[in-house]
């Protein structure tokens, strides 16, 4: 789950970080009061989406009087913004974070996650703040040191040293710093976190360290233990289909293509889109209905594909193992008879319950195709696709 | 290290007063699988169609002499019951359980770091088959056939398309092992790469990865190097967009890294056939068989 950085904030600032929040606001009538609450400017105007690249794509200004915040969040609140990491649709921005601007003499960057070849936590730290770590890695990799997390212990206070001295940080205040570090380390643990990231960390002039941004993500099964959270889940920042088909229990994810796909379990749900990409077609979604889907959940997850207005054909990629082939053909018949039917539908079944599925299929009044294999399903939708474009 | 189920495989199953772990138990046993009891704390002594109940496993070893253990316990306990499965003298920990939290499974690895003896398969995995033998996970059996094909893969369902294909072009699979599609899991390809290398039943390998980490990239290394059998390959998530988990918790491509397309080219240039389609998988294992052993 993703959150905003003024979330990220207030998680880091209740467990004694360095940090100070600021005001978000969601419309310009609240920025008077807002402002009061902050001692004086100048200030930062920060726009609130769940994407990076925001201070390049025009989402971060500095204003040294109040009128220039004015005319900065009069802009930024509501426009769209568009960064590499939004995609070229963009963002709308909701919210936007007030905070004081901070003087500081140097910008670090550090993060933990997770580093999945030393199955354990990793904190990662540079010199080099300010800048994006993708790009960071890709043109100056040796400016990224890593630190292994043993989980059961946290940051040993000997890490949190060498760390300390790595960055070349004041002398006098390395029981701050170090703190700092290791508390970031036990915040990540503590809340199953799956990214906490600070860029830029700064240096004040008192040589004190600073948390300027802050981005965090919980790790979605970790969630399940930290209920005290869920509500930091932005709905406006999600896919609307997504949400509806957790509901029911279904993984869906939106692509940029036209043929819909119903697929159980994730793996063979990517390899099914795989394949019609493969075949020349292009998939409008992932959806992996699950190994405990109803018939009422596949009915769903249907209603949710048609809602989606790009999608010309649909393709129906069983291999049954858990799930039942016949649990999904009376999924499918039920589906259309509740909604309208009006692409053309290629049905692969294969597995547990196989031929009651496809008797099932067969005696109903669907109007659907055949296929016996996946390459000759993910080849009939594209054949299906074509022949609508035509 | 043999990594095949045979007649000395003796099961319980963590979980098993569950609807899904008594469902699966029983289908274990149908397929063949010496499934001996089960455990599930304060059902203790209590026998549930025909499987004797314990309350800890190493009472259930100590009666039993079980080995190995498939777990079905729910996500926020199966770390724990993973690690009592390793305290307790079991070899070979089955973890089908989905949504375990990823620093759950960090402290669990650290742990069975210092117990070598002990292999984990999964979490958030089908399991493992040696067909015609035994079978501990959630695999149809019926799709599977003896034969010489290991298969080993990061995902449930495209395992059961690959083994179907295999099956339907007539050949058989010596075992498959599905290791799970979480972010940190057991064993990896390479550790199944290894005991398929050795396993004289063992003929050629299909692997199927997906997007996320660098798994694959690390066992196209360990095939260039050590691998004796022909091996041909699928990584699925070509399609996928960055930034988006892919059902699995493991499958997301970040920062540029884990891209499906990167994987396929470290494949290739290992010598490894890649099935550009799912549904060539069975075909390219047949060219690879064609071309013959690398080494």
């Amino acid at each position: 789950m993703k959150i905003h950085e003024y979330q990220a904030k207030e998680i880091l600032s209740a467990r004694g970080l360095p940090v100070e929040v600021g005001v978000v606001i969601s419309e310009l009538a609240q920025l008077d009061e807002a402002l009061q609450k902050i001692s004086s400017g100048p200030w930062v105007i920060k726009a609130q989406i769940h994407a990076g690249g925001r201070g390049k794509a025009g989402g971060v200004k500095l204003a040294k009087t109040t009128r220039e915040t004015r005319e900065w969040a009069k802009q930024i609140l509501g426009m769209n913004l568009v960064s590499p990491q939004t995609g070229p649709q963009g963002k709308k921005v909701r919210k936007i974070l007030i905070a004081p601007a901070v003087e500081y003499t140097r910008e670090l960057y550090v993060s933990v996650v997770l580093d999945r070849k030393n199955q354990c936590p990793v904190f990662l730290y540079s010199t080099e703040g300010g800048v994006e770590i993708e790009e960071l890695a890709a043109t100056k990799p040796q400016a990224i040191q890593r630190v292994l997390i043993d989980p059961a212990q946290g940051m040993l206070p000997f890490q949190a040293r060498e760390i300390y001295f790595n960055l070349n940080l004041p002398k006098e205040n390395i029981a701050q710093g170090t703190k700092v570090f290791q508390r970031l380390v036990q915040t990540f643990l503590d809340l199953d976190l799956s990214l906490i990231e600070i860029n830029p960390m700064v240096i004040l002039k008192s040589g004190e360290l600073f948390c300027l941004d802050a981005k965090i993500m919980f790790e979605d099964n970790g969630l399940l233990r930290h209920a005290e959270y869920l509500n930091m889940r932005d709905l406006d920042e999600e896919d609307p289909r997504e949400m509806e088909a957790a509901k029911s229990g279904l993984s869906y994810i939106s692509l940029n293509g036209d043929i819909g796909c119903l697929v159980n379990g994730a793996g063979l749900a990517m390899a099914t889109a795989d394949a019609i990409q493969y075949f020349g077609g292009t998939p409008a979604n992932f959806l992996d209905v699950g190994g405990g889907a109803s018939t009422a959940s596949v009915t769903h997850a249907f209603k949710i594909i048609l809602s989606d207005s790009r999608v010309k054909a649909i393709l129906v990629n069983i291999f049954g193992g858990i799930m039942k082939c016949d649990v999904i053909a009376q999924g499918i018949i039920d589906a259309a008879k509740q909604v309208k039917l009006n692409v053309p539908l290629v049905i692969r079944l294969e597995g547990t319950n196989v031929d009651k599925g496809k008797e099932l299929l067969k005696s109903s009044s669907l109007n659907y195709k055949f296929a016996d294999s996946l390459n000759t399903a993910a080849k009939e939708v594209v054949l299906a696709v074509q022949g609508a474009n035509v | 290290m043999n990594l095949c189920l045979n007649e000395n495989t003796r099961v319980i199953c963590q979980g098993i007063t569950g609807s899904a772990g008594l469902f699966h138990s029983k289908a274990c046993r149908e397929y063949g699988t010496n499934l001996v009891g089960g455990v599930t704390p304060g059902k203790g002594g209590s026998v549930i169609d025909g499987f004797p109940v314990f309350d800890t496993v190493r009472a259930a070893v100590s009666k039993t002499n079980a080995n190995a253990s498939m777990i079905f316990v729910p996500a926020l306990l199966a770390a724990d019951a993973i690690l009592e499965a390793a305290a307790s003298g079991i070899e070979l920990i089955v973890c089908i359980t989905e949504g375990i939290p990823v620093n759950d499974m960090a402290k669990v690895i650290q742990v069975l770091k210092k117990n070598s003896h002990v292999r984990l398969i999964g979490p958030n995995c089908p399991g493992i088959i040696t067909p015609g033998v035994a079978k501990i996970g959630i695999m149809p059996g019926y799709i599977h056939k003896p034969g010489k094909v290991g298969i080993v893969s990061r995902s449930g369902t495209l395992t059961y398309e690959a083994v179907w294909q295999v099956t339907q072009l007539g050949l058989g699979q010596s075992t498959c092992v599905g290791i799970g599609g979480d972010p940190i899991v057991g064993m990896n390809h390479i550790d199944v790469l290894q005991a398929f290398n050795e396993d004289p039943q063992t003929q050629s390998v299909i692997m199927i990865g997906e997007i996320g980490g660098t798994a694959e990239e690390e066992a196209a290394l360990y095939i260039k190097k050590e691998m004796k059998k022909p091996v041909a390959a699928f990584i699925a998530g070509t399609t996928a967009p960055p930034g988006k988990r892919m059902g699995h918790a493991g499958a997301i491509v970040s920062g540029g890294t884990g891209t499906a397309l990167g994987k396929i080219e470290a494949l290739r240039s290992a010598g490894i056939i890649v099935a550009l389609s799912p549904g060539e998988i069975g075909t390219s294992l047949v060219l690879a068989l064609k071309r013959g052993f690398s080494k």
